[in-house]
């Protein structure tokens, strides 16, 4: 189990002083699926920005906690008890993706030249590693052999090297891609060139599918889909919930996919704060009233 | 594992290739360029009268032109005082003309391949090895079964003497004269070792031949010679290397480099520069091709102060093609002048250029080409694509691609992109594990990669692990 706990989060553009979030108190734990709603602007994609560590923001005020329980991470992980709550904001991008928080981008960038089968396998032990020196045992520092780059083809990355070899792993990515319906020649394509915004999306799932994250923030990941793609993306939306336990925090504008993927709670973004926060009739009743029935409700004014 | 190997492992460039050897010279001439430097160096070579007075008559030409100082945006060569180099200097070795065996060189010489990795990969991947330490080829060796067939690969001072009709028809004849520019007529008066290449007709060499040139000495200069002549129908690999420790006095390399690619000969010319960054690298290497037949130039700077190079293929027969294929990697202090040359002198003749450059740190890159199509050249065709990558605000690049068509049937195709590699790409990368370093490598493997991927596999890998390594430290 894990537990991601925002707490009084206050942001800002790290180069200016625009205000963004003013006090989002946010609870998502593993297994648990959460809507986060709200207009334009209101600090949704930023609050998963700066869950994920964007460099683009600073955090001013508050804290975002990962609590861990043992076994988060398997048997060859142990996790002491000093090591269970850990203040992610102290960590780098890379840190907080190997204790287990994943961004699935709103606009996922293009990378040419590498393929998604380098990239991704690259990814899963660069995670694993950072994982094992981050519970690594003090007394204990062996295997901490220097990066010797690439030794194969740039097209495969080094053959030898890493937790996950190129065989093992080109058996996970074909089987996650089956299950999420993808053509298999994805795996030889370059990292998201060229693809349509459908496919970005669907990419966005498969690699939260290959890294089993413990908590997911999913920024818009139904934008842009159409019906057939929208299923395929909410099946697997619903698979690491089912399967990894995945805690997932889905921010949308659309009822439209909480049908396929129905959230335990639904929460509301207005001005930078949690607004309201209700079961998944919410988003219904969102869907007839609008952003200004709850900031009426809220404030006493529209 | 052995202390040789371990020092293969070194993370930084500099370091790997840092190791110096004590100076341990047989011959060494005085600093600056007289005649009586060069009648020196000649009577060392105890060399033919003809080629003392080539010598002589590209000195004189070399003191009339001035230093190039005009062109746009050129590398600045302020710094370099000709004067002040060491054009000369013979190690102390028995044999002249190079061993044949490793284990008959000096300890400290041998040393130095051993560190660079050379007598293995003689072992695994290749038809023969050259190699210069200072101004001398100390090492040369070819597989017996090349012999047989008629192949010559020796060192460039020993094909004067034994190969002289071949040499005096070639040699800075109509490749490059000595009067081509100021450095070919420097390289004209001072050149010492290289490499010459025979292949006779039909014949295809099967593995790359690779020459490797080392200087060690502070504030010397390097002047080999490369002359290749690939017979009608023949094919061949060369693949050159170069390194020197870094000094705090500026080395000069002047490399000259001619090739003869015969009617439906293939020549494929694989450069990879890593020059310490104290030294200037202002080469002329160019190649004349026949009737449908290929040349092919791979060149990946990654070292020196200030590079100018620009391969040139001068397309002269029908049918004849040229592949450019180049990589720039620019850091802290740095300024890669780097590109193509291009003449298409025939009908149906056909280039192609892709050129890839990298700078960080206020490092430079500078993509600098011309293609010309001759008039009567009809029905030729060129494609140039050059790109280049920037890390930071400090560092710049430049393209500078000329084009002077003179035939109207002809098929130009030109694209150039110059970005800055992008805080989201990084921030993307790393919310999947990789750190900033490892992200930072991704991108720009995958920026080189529609080239590395053309490459012959052993030179790819080298290509990759010395970028990675130049990434390295500077990137924290």
């Amino acid at each position: 189990m894990a537990r991601l706990e925002l707490s009084n989060l206050h942001a800002e553009v790290a180069d200016g002083d625009e205000k963004i979030l003013e006090g989002v108190n946010l609870e998502v734990k593993s297994g648990e699926i959460h809507a986060l709603m709200g207009p334009n602007g209101s600090g949704k994609s930023t609050t998963a920005k700066v869950i994920a560590g964007h460099p683009a923001y600073e955090v001013t005020e508050g804290e975002v906690l990962l609590h861990l329980e043992e076994g988060e991470f398997g048997d060859e992980i142990e996790i002491d008890d000093d090591q269970r709550s850990w203040n992610i904001l102290d960590l780098e991008p890379n840190e907080r993706a190997a204790l287990g928080i994943f961004l699935g981008f709103q606009y996922p960038a293009e990378i040419e030249g590498v393929t998604m089968t380098n990239f991704l396998r690259t990814a899963l032990n660069a995670k694993i590693d950072e994982r094992e020196e981050l519970f690594e045992d003090e007394d204990a520092d062996e295997d901490d052999e220097e990066d010797e780059g690439f030794e194969t083809s740039p097209m495969e990355g080094p053959a030898d090297e890493g937790e996950v070899g190129v065989a093992e792993f080109q058996q996970i990515l074909q089987e996650k891609m089956e299950e999420l319906d993808m053509d298999e020649r994805f795996a030889q394509r370059y990292l998201n060139a060229g693809f349509s915004g459908g496919e970005k999306k669907q990419n966005e799932v498969l690699q939260a599918a290959i890294l089993e994250p413990s908590i997911a923030v999913l920024d818009e990941i139904d934008s842009g889909l159409d019906i057939d793609r929208l299923q395929d993306v909410s099946n697997g939306i619903n698979s690491l919930r089912d399967e990894q336990g995945t805690g997932i925090l889905q921010i949308t504008h659309y009822q439209r996919i909480l049908d396929y993927v129905e959230p335990d709670h639904v929460h509301v973004m207005l001005d930078g704060q949690i607004a309201k926060s209700g079961d998944a009739s919410l988003a219904e009743e969102l869907e007839d009233k609008g952003y200004d029935w709850v900031r009426e409700e809220v404030y006493g004014t529209a | 594992m052995s202390s040789e190997q371990d020092h293969l492992k070194e993370t930084d460039t500099e370091a790997r290739f840092e190791f110096k050897k004590e100076q341990n010279a047989a011959v060494k001439s005085d600093k600056g360029l007289t005649e009586e430097v060069i009648r020196m160096i000649s009577e060392d070579k105890d060399e033919p009268d003809w080629m003392l007075e080539r010598r002589l008559r590209a000195l004189k030409q070399y003191q009339n032109m001035p230093m190039p100082t005009d062109w746009p945006g050129q590398p600045d060569l302020t710094e370099l005082d000709v004067e002040e180099i060491v054009p000369y200097i013979r190690p102390d070795v028995d044999k002249r003309e190079g061993v044949d065996d490793w284990t008959e060189l000096p300890d400290e010489i041998k040393d130095t391949f051993d560190k660079l990795g050379i007598p293995e990969a003689e072992k695994n991947a290749l038809s023969g090895v050259g190699a210069q330490y200072e101004s001398e080829v100390v090492y040369q060796n070819m597989q017996d079964q090349w012999e047989e067939k008629g192949v010559i690969f020796m060192n460039m001072d020993r094909a004067v003497q034994e190969h002289p009709e071949l040499v005096k028809e070639h040699f800075m004849t109509t490749c490059v004269p000595a009067s081509d520019n100021k450095f070919a007529a420097l390289h004209g008066a001072v050149w010492s070792g290289g490499s010459f290449v025979y292949v006779p007709e039909g014949v295809t060499v099967e593995m790359p031949v690779q020459a490797y040139f080392r200087m060690n000495s502070e504030g010397m200069g390097q002047f080999e010679h490369t002359l290749i002549i690939a017979e009608e129908g023949s094919e061949v690999h060369y693949i050159e290397g170069c390194s020197a420790p870094k000094y705090g006095a500026h080395n000069l390399h002047s490399g000259g480099v001619e090739v003869f690619v015969e009617e439906d000969a293939h020549v494929q010319y694989s450069t990879v520069q890593n020059w310490s960054k104290n030294t200037f690298n202002l080469n002329t290497k160019r190649a004349i091709v026949e009737e449908n037949g290929t040349m092919e130039w791979i060149s990946g700077s990654m070292g020196s102060k200030a590079t100018m190079l620009y391969p040139c293929s001068i397309l002269k027969g029908r049918g004849a093609t040229d592949t450019h294929i180049t990589i720039a990697f620019a850091g802290e202090g740095q300024d890669i002048d780097t590109g193509a040359k291009v003449y298409h002198n025939a009908p149906e003749t056909s280039s192609t250029i892709e050129s890839k450059s990298i700078s960080k740190d206020g490092g430079r890159t500078n993509y600098r080409g011309l293609v010309h199509i001759a008039d009567g050249a009809e029905n030729s065709s060129t494609a140039v694509e050059c790109d280049a990558l920037m890390f930071d605000n400090e560092s710049t690049s430049d393209t500078m691609p000329y084009m002077e068509i003179e035939e109207s049937k002809v098929d130009v195709a030109h694209e150039a992109t110059v970005g800055k590699i992008g805080d989201e790409d990084i921030f993307y990368l790393q919310s999947r594990g990789l750190d900033d370093d490892d992200a930072k490598k991704m991108i720009v493997a995958g920026f080189i990669e529609p080239i590395t991927e053309e490459l012959p596999i052993e030179y790819a890998v080298e290509l990759n692990r010395l970028i990675e390594l130049e990434m390295e430290g500077s990137l924290g």
